[in-house]
């Protein structure tokens, strides 16, 4: 039996893999050549691609960039023998699907607010950036509805007030009653400023000191800034009510936790055409008369409470997959509720939860387009009235497929956006 | 029985047990809906010492420990921590919570934070201690456990014997003048038991009060100045170490100490 005896004395060195599996060849054998079957399927799909890009590329590039009418383009193509799409429309129309009928002379407003957009989205999105930055963005969504509808300047001012007295109630109320009690001030005190008080206040700084630009009604916004507008409001609101809703639905208070549950279930059972209904005809019928609600403000309101909904579901998703043992080395430490949501909870609750949640920031930006049935001026909104001009009568696949292309773009970069967010987030095994 | 810590002579110099009450637990009784977990506890646990709580699973050893900081409620009965009475009162809570420092059996360190910023994240926030002088601290408790180059490494690039060296260190940061241990080794390699026990024998030279849910009876015997043994939601003897291994009362612990000693 001295099989069962080993000794190594001898111990094996690193070894480099063998050539065949590393490099191009090595890659091109694992992926697309493994096996007899596989290379099939591998010349198929190349066959496949090949033949649809054959008969896509030639209607794409087709070269009616000039065209002023649909025969022009007909004539176009016809003499040259190729081509198919007829672009002339959107390079005529496409300023109107960016702006709507924002004035022209102001289109400028439009594009600083989103380029600034940008600037007070970047050190969000990215954290390498200075955080001084993070100011500018605490400003803009006071400084991007008033760049839009333009008017007084006193209107964003009070109502970031609002937020500034929701702050101070929560920090000088805690020590006198507690911090479930500030905790409902710091809500409630903030409504009541901007129902009842707000406003004159606003119209009184106005009239001492008059600051302000043209203003522009919503009737005139429209296109791709309508969707964009109502499409970032909404996400970015979504996500901090979204928050509250599934820290309410975990609540230990009875009532707290019912009201977030009704408030979830019923919003997710109504089709969100139906609160957009609500939104732009029932409203009217329950508000004082000559009450003047904005449109799209109403708009933006439902679409909010609508996404907030699905993202509190999503982020609820993201807690329960936490270990138990998180809450409890937070508490073992003495961080108190809200600490510990802010550092340990919701920053591992929000990570688990990125890929649902970006989802449903995409669903709610795709979902942007049902205004258009109730009459405001998305993109699809104006393909309507685009495609009944007689000059282009007839014309189908291209604005369509523009509108489409836009779409897409948004709604990649922030899939890609969510990806990169997932990798930099990884920080080994939990 | 394995003799752990046996390498190294453990020094007794510093564990005095002084007359201060640190934790009085008075007829504390204890439900899970209408399962009675804990019953009439009557615990006190003097300043200084190092107490090693034994028993069956199931008989209430963590959730004894665990009602000490509130991470479990009594509903019936007193326990007073550091003359502060635990009840509803929520500042008498995080009072007591940030004063006891407390280490799991899976660790719970913060995966999303690197083991620096688990050592300082209480200290600043809760303690509001200067960011410098935070991490200061931290660094001098991770030199303490012997890992102070993993500092800027994330919990889940660390074993699991240097997570826990971790969750001690965090756990001191906020210089609490106990320590709670709920089976600090059961998750752990046998391997990597040694250097977390060689961890809290060094505390406990220190002068620490203790209280540890454990199964690691060579370090009751040579650390601990008391042992309890519980079943059934009571404690069924406690005593001195030697007394308590050598010469147990109860049937229920001589059975227990054969199990765990027969082998």
């Amino acid at each position: 039996m001295s099989d069962t005896h080993f000794v190594r004395n001898q111990m094996v060195e690193e070894q480099d893999p063998p050539a065949a599996t590393t490099g191009v060849a090595g890659w091109l054998r694992e992926n697309l050549f493994s096996s007899v079957s596989n290379s099939i399927l591998t010349l198929l799909s190349l066959a496949f691609v090949y033949w649809l890009l054959a008969q896509a590329l030639p209607w794409i590039v087709s070269p009616t960039w000039h065209a002023e009418s649909l025969t022009e383009c007909r004539e176009i193509i016809a003499e040259l023998g190729y081509g198919g799409a007829c672009w002339g429309i959107i390079r005529e129309r496409w300023l109107q699907f960016m702006f709507g009928f924002y004035p022209a002379e102001l289109y400028w407003r439009v594009v600083l607010d989103f380029l600034l957009l940008a600037v007070a989205l970047a050190p969000v999105l990215f954290t390498n950036l200075p955080r001084k930055m993070l100011y500018f963005s605490a400003i803009y969504p006071f400084l991007m509805p008033w760049l839009l509808w333009g008017g007084t300047i006193w209107n964003p001012i009070v109502v970031a007030l609002g937020f500034v007295i929701g702050f101070y109630a929560q920090r000088l109320l805690k020590p006198s009653i507690g911090e479930l009690a500030a905790t409902i001030a710091a809500f409630v005190l903030p409504i009541i400023w901007w129902l009842f008080v707000a406003g004159p206040v606003a119209d009184a700084l106005a009239s001492v000191l008059p600051l302000s630009i043209q203003a522009v009604e919503s009737r005139n916004f429209g296109g791709y800034m309508l969707s964009i507008t109502i499409g970032v409001v909404a996400i970015a609101l979504s996500l901090p009510i979204g928050i509250l809703l599934a820290l309410g639905r975990q609540s230990d208070l009875l009532i707290v936790r019912s009201l977030s549950v009704g408030f979830i279930e019923f919003i997710r059972g109504v089709p969100l055409i139906t609160l957009l209904f609500v939104a732009s005809t029932l409203l009217n019928i329950f508000m004082p008369p000559g009450t003047d609600f904005d449109i799209i403000l109403r708009v933006i309101i439902m679409v909010t409470l609508f996404a907030s909904a699905y993202m509190a579901e999503v982020i609820r998703g993201g807690l329960a997959a936490l270990p138990r043992g998180q809450y409890e080395a937070a508490d073992a430490l003495g961080l108190d509720f809200w600490m510990a949501q802010r550092l340990i909870i919701m920053p591992q609750a929000l990570k688990i939860s990125i890929p649902g949640i970006v989802s449903t920031f995409i669903g709610v930006f795709k979902d942007t387009t049902l205004v258009s049935i109730i009459g405001l001026l998305d993109p699809l909104g104006l393909s309507r009235a685009i495609l009944a001009d007689s000059a282009w009568n007839g014309i189908v696949w291209e604005i369509y497929g523009f509108i489409a292309v836009m779409f897409f773009i948004f709604c990649f970069s922030m899939s890609r956006y969510s990806m990169y967010l997932e990798r930099k987030l990884q920080t080994g095994h939990r | 029985m394995s003799e752990l810590t046996a390498e190294r002579t453990v020094d007794r110099s510093q564990m005095q047990v002084s007359d201060e009450v640190a934790i009085q637990i008075t007829h504390m009784n204890k439900w899970y809906g209408s399962f009675h977990v804990l019953r009439d506890i009557n615990l006190t646990v003097y300043r200084g010492e190092r107490i090693v709580i034994a028993g069956p699973s199931g008989s209430g050893k963590s959730t004894l420990i665990r009602c000490i900081n509130r991470l479990e409620e009594h509903q019936a009965g007193e326990i007073v921590v550091d003359g502060t009475e635990l009840s509803s009162d929520l500042k008498n809570i995080d009072k007591i919570r940030s004063e006891v420092g407390m280490v799991f059996q899976h660790f719970n360190l913060f995966p999303h934070l690197t083991i620096l910023e688990n050592c300082t994240l209480a200290p600043i926030w809760v303690r509001k201690v200067p960011r410098k002088e935070a991490v200061e601290t931290a660094m001098h408790f991770l030199e303490k456990v012997k890992i102070p180059e993993q500092a800027n490494k994330y919990p889940g690039q660390l074993s699991g014997g240097q997570q826990q060296r971790v969750a001690i260190a965090r756990s001191l940061c906020m210089k609490p003048r106990i320590m709670l241990f709920d089976e600090p080794t059961s998750a752990l390699d046998p391997e990597m038991i040694k250097e977390v026990l060689d961890t809290m024998v060094e505390l406990a030279e220190e002068g620490m009060t203790m209280l540890c849910v454990t199964h690691e009876m060579g370090f009751a015997r040579q650390v601990a100045n008391r042992v309890i043994f519980m079943d059934q939601g009571q404690i069924v003897e406690q005593n001195e170490p030697e007394a308590f291994f050598n010469n147990p009362q109860h049937e229920r612990t001589k059975l227990f100490l054969s199990q765990i000693l027969g082998h």
